[in-house]
């Protein structure tokens, strides 16, 4: 995939389809150390310790649909491409976190993209999934919360249009204040 | 963004949308992306996107939601499209650069682009 923020948005699709109810995105720039951090962390239904080991393999996937499960082994490819890698741990019944790491200056490292139309899917998502989104800067953070949003806007859902383009030129308006600061 | 402005956005857009969401929900268009790994893999945000665009551009009240995958993926992105009183048309292989006519034929002039239809479900009671 061109860009991180769509291996970002077929992970989270993963944890939708596991049931989350509530993902957490941590995204950390560290220019000096130079490392770019990617956790997203869910609540979904979890994976045995040895489903974990395997799901890195493209011939595994819970999904009933085929029989390919290609989503992580490129998300994890990416990675190990910068000088980094990808991690899974997870606990059934609890849910699972993904970690990826990449060497933010590395000439293979594909741009972040478009992660606030990445974030808009997910906050449209006819499931009903609540997302927590933490992105950090060389310590400038832009961090927004759906539950919160929702609490303020009972009943009226996140996909009401008028709802909808509020969230869009939010999230332009923060991402664009973030990327100033970074070259 | 400050929390505070973002709370105050928020209560004024509940007032707002309050007053003509029952309507809304009733009678509304739904317009529905997947965005499973097949879907995103053939484009289907950037799809997502430019279908954001042309409802903000045309000034078309319509809600958006995203789903998994459904099993169809060689027809990703899969866009389909559910009024109410009509059938559900559920459209193939949807790019972003056939999203302006797919919105003015479809919703605007309430007529089905036949050659991207791949499939229709029977009106909801």
């Amino acid at each position: 995939m061109r860009e991180l923020s769509l291996h970002i948005l077929d992970a989270l699709e993963n944890s939708i389809e596991a049931g989350a109810t509530r993902i957490e995105l941590f995204i950390e720039e560290d220019l000096k150390k130079d490392i770019l951090k990617i956790a997203i962390k869910d609540n979904g239904r979890g994976m045995s310790e040895g489903f974990a080991r395997r799901v890195l393999d493209p011939f595994v996937t819970t999904r009933t649909t085929r029989h390919v499960g290609l989503g992580l082994p490129l998300f994890a490819a990416a990675a190990q491409r910068c000088n980094g890698d990808l991690q899974v741990q997870s606990e059934p019944g609890v849910g699972t976190t993904v970690t990826a790491t990449f060497q933010r200056s590395h000439i293979d490292r594909a741009p972040l993209g478009d992660m606030a139309t990445t974030l808009m899917a997910v906050m449209l998502s006819k499931r009903p999934v609540d997302i927590y989104y933490k992105h950090s800067v060389n310590g400038r953070t832009f961090e927004l919360d759906t539950a919160e949003m929702r609490n303020e806007l009972d009943p009226i859902p996140l996909s009401h249009p008028r709802v909808r383009q509020w969230l869009e030129s939010m999230l332009a308006e923060g991402l664009a204040s973030l990327q100033r600061h970074a070259p | 963004m400050p929390r505070l402005k973002t709370i105050e956005d928020l209560k004024k857009l509940r007032e707002e949308a309050q007053r003509d969401i029952k309507v809304r929900v009733e009678t509304g268009t739904t317009i529905t992306v997947g965005m499973g790994t097949c879907g995103i893999a053939a484009g289907a945000r950037e799809t997502m996107h430019a279908i954001l665009k042309e409802l903000k551009k045309r000034e078309i009240e319509a809600h958006v939601t995203t789903v998994g995958c459904i099993g169809m993926c060689v027809k990703e992105p899969l866009v389909d499209i559910e009024q109410a009183g009509k059938p559900r048309i559920t459209y193939g292989n949807v790019m972003p650069d056939m999203v302006p006519r797919l919105i003015e034929e479809h919703l605007i002039n309430g007529r089905v682009v036949q050659e991207w239809a791949v499939g229709r479900l029977p009106t909801k009671e």
